[in-house]
């Protein structure tokens, strides 16, 4: 049996500046997580990506990241995406400052 | 110091003129990422987790007070307020945007100062022992040679495309304290029947795969040294596998050929390129050499400094972990630690920056350094002015003792800023000297370097801590290993893994138990951990460690 597909969002980070940016599905750049696309399906991922590394002047270093869906969108499986979506563990910068 | 001439001035300019134009051109997407990346890098210019980080040089550490304003300045300008001290002695600045990267830059050369050649596979900013020209222990003072080569290999055309990154580290004095053995070069100030010259070490590394550097001549004279090391980077650029960016480093090489052959190839090419080099380059020295004259010394009376010694015991605390030798009478080398308990280890705010900057102008002879061990030297100051010094550095969160001490760590940015991080480093360190700090033991406890790196490359030299924590992803979790018996110093040796890692949970209390193991088996209290770690070896600590894991799963069992 195929190993089922780990659900997955196109990240990459902003080019100008530099913060973490995920793709909606109408094709925007959140910086908020839980509005990102949550993509089940390999092949319509795969699609995403090529389409949304060609936005060159945008951002940079695209890339797919594993998620799980939650009842309030897209959340991390691994720590590092974790990390990202929140900032530094030692100063309140980054998205979690930007939130509060 | 040395002074920017016309010529270094012009150069940085014209440098800042290109990348301006370069990341323009970025913006307006004539050029793609693949295309910048290069471009950037060369001027100190990643981009990490949560934003781009600027790396700027402070070449062999060394810094005067305006330069150390202008850093406060940018960082309150263009970033958040602060800035991070490196284990290459270096300056990062953690949130700046793109566009605004010239403009930084632009401010940097108002200084003389650059973030050239902080990043890519060049040869990285020369360090130095950072109580270079002011150690009491001191032959000569490491600057000048440094600072030669950091202008023989500023754009040297040959040098631009390296296998790797290429890490040169000089020390003046006997007494290592440059870490030399774990670069690519490591240069020793010697001196030989009253002639001043250099034994040379060539492939010490950390990383993936570490190495203590091997000496590949005892001594070489002052004249020969520039055409010594160029070779030296010559053979190893031909021969440096550029097949796999893993073994491209130059310990690799060394330890694939052997010491012996890459020294005769070394003789060859050095055979071949000595005549160019007709002594211009001693002439620049001898005019960096000036430049790097020690100031004037005061002749003052100590009593200031005997009465705060005597009465004040936070002074004398500080007194006691913070200074240093001078060879001045009078004076001494204080250290300013950056490591308050819980704090981040290298950060300092803009309003510490400038604090440092004012007493550095007030009281030492306007100079500053940064230490690879993520603190702030006052080099020259003397005695009597320390307590007025101490009172300032207290009124600004400073005046930390514990210089050498368990909560003295270095930690590499880790997971929380770096993107090639496994784990994270900064809240490890903070918990520790939280926990230490809590405990009362810390000198008790005595000398005892902690190094955490955050991956495998070892930005925070855990190979060398007598305790070494190394953050890695075990299966989706932050697992950290721990090495005992490193030591960064001329007796450098490489750290032992004690075994199984811990999780991040688990990792305080089991340095406690480290601690705890050696506070047991020293034979007093003046035996440090290290040596208590040569003497009964590494069975103990295991024993400690592991020993109590598995009697506590029996007895939940």
């Amino acid at each position: 049996m195929p190993r089922a597909f780990t659900p997955k969002v196109v990240t990459a980070n902003a080019l100008l500046e530099g913060d973490v940016v995920y793709l909606t599905a109408d094709d925007t750049w959140t910086r908020h997580l839980h509005e990102a696309e949550l993509l089940t399906d390999e092949a319509h991922a795969q699609v995403r990506l090529v389409d949304a590394s060609a936005r060159v002047d945008e951002v940079v270093g695209v890339y797919l990241a594993d998620m799980k869906p939650t009842d309030h969108g897209p959340e991390p499986t691994h720590f590092r995406e974790d990390f990202r979506r929140t900032g530094p563990s030692n100063r309140n910068h980054g998205k979690q400052a930007e939130v509060a | 110091m040395y002074r920017y001439n016309d010529f270094d001035a012009a150069f940085v300019a014209e440098r800042n003129r290109q990348f301006r134009a370069q990341v323009e051109r970025r913006i307006d997407g004539s050029l793609t990422e693949d295309e910048f990346k290069p471009l950037r890098l060369m001027n100190g210019l990643y981009l990490q987790l949560h934003a781009y980080m600027l790396r700027v040089a402070v070449p062999y550490g060394t810094l005067n007070s305006a330069q150390m304003r202008q850093l406060a300045y940018i960082a309150e300008r263009w970033d958040k307020g602060y800035g991070h001290f490196t284990t290459r002695q270096n300056i990062q600045y953690n949130w700046p945007k793109l566009r605004d990267i010239p403009d930084i830059l632009d401010a940097l050369a108002e200084v003389e100062m650059h973030a050239l050649q902080t990043s890519g596979n060049t040869i990285r900013n020369v360090t130095a022992d950072h109580f270079a020209g002011a150690a009491k222990d001191e032959i000569a003072d490491p600057r000048p040679v440094a600072e030669l080569l950091r202008q023989w290999s500023t754009d040297h055309p040959e040098f631009q495309f390296l296998p790797r990154k290429f890490k040169i580290a000089v020390t003046g004095s006997p007494n290592d304290r440059a870490v030399t053995a774990a670069h690519d070069i490591g240069i020793r100030i010697v001196e030989r029947d009253g002639e001043i010259g250099y034994q040379v070490l060539v492939g010490g590394g950390l990383g993936r795969t570490p190495m203590i550097g091997k000496v590949i001549n005892d001594f070489v004279s002052q004249e020969d040294l520039l055409p010594y090391v160029e070779a030296i980077v010559s053979v190893w650029n031909l021969l440096g596998r550029r097949d796999n960016k893993y073994k491209a480093r130059i310990k690799i090489t060394v330890h694939e050929h052997g010491i012996d052959e890459i020294r005769a190839m070394v003789d060859e090419r050095y055979g071949e390129l000595r005549s160019a080099f007709t002594g211009v380059d001693q002439q620049l020295f001898g005019a960096i050499k000036e430049a790097f004259a020690p100031p004037k010394f005061a002749d003052k009376p100590l009593d200031a400094y005997q009465q705060a010694y005597d009465s004040d015991p936070v002074f004398r605390a500080w007194a006691d972990a913070n200074l240093w030798d001078h060879v001045a009478p009078g004076y001494a080398i204080a250290q300013i630690s950056l490591k308050a308990h819980g704090a981040t280890p290298g950060d300092a705010s803009a309003e510490q920056m400038r604090v440092m900057a004012d007493l550095a102008e007030q009281y030492g002879h306007d100079e500053l350094r940064v230490s690879h061990e993520q603190n702030i030297v006052l080099p020259h100051v003397h005695k009597a002015d320390l307590p007025a010094i101490h009172a300032t550095l207290k009124q600004h969160g400073l005046a930390t003792s514990n210089i050498g001490k368990i909560s003295d760590i270095i930690a590499c940015p880790g997971m929380d800023y770096c993107a090639l991080a496994t784990a994270r480093s900064i809240p490890i360190a903070q918990e520790i000297a939280t926990r230490f700090d809590e405990l009362k033991i810390e000198n008790e406890i005595g000398d005892l370097k902690v190094k955490i790196s955050g991956c495998i490359n070892a930005c925070g030299h855990h190979h060398v801590g007598h305790i070494g924590i190394l953050g890695l992803d075990r299966a989706g979790v932050e697992n950290y290993q721990i090495t005992l018996g490193g030591d960064h110093t001329e007796k450098t040796s490489l750290g032992e893994r004690t075994g199984p890692g811990f999780g991040a949970e688990e990792i305080v209390p089991a340095i406690e138990t480290v601690v705890q193991a050696y506070l047991d088996n020293r034979e007093s209290a003046d035996e440090a951990f290290i040596d208590t770690y040569r003497r009964v070896g590494m069975a103990p600590f295991k024993e400690a460690l592991y020993g109590e894991q598995t009697s506590k799963r029996s007895r939940a069992a």
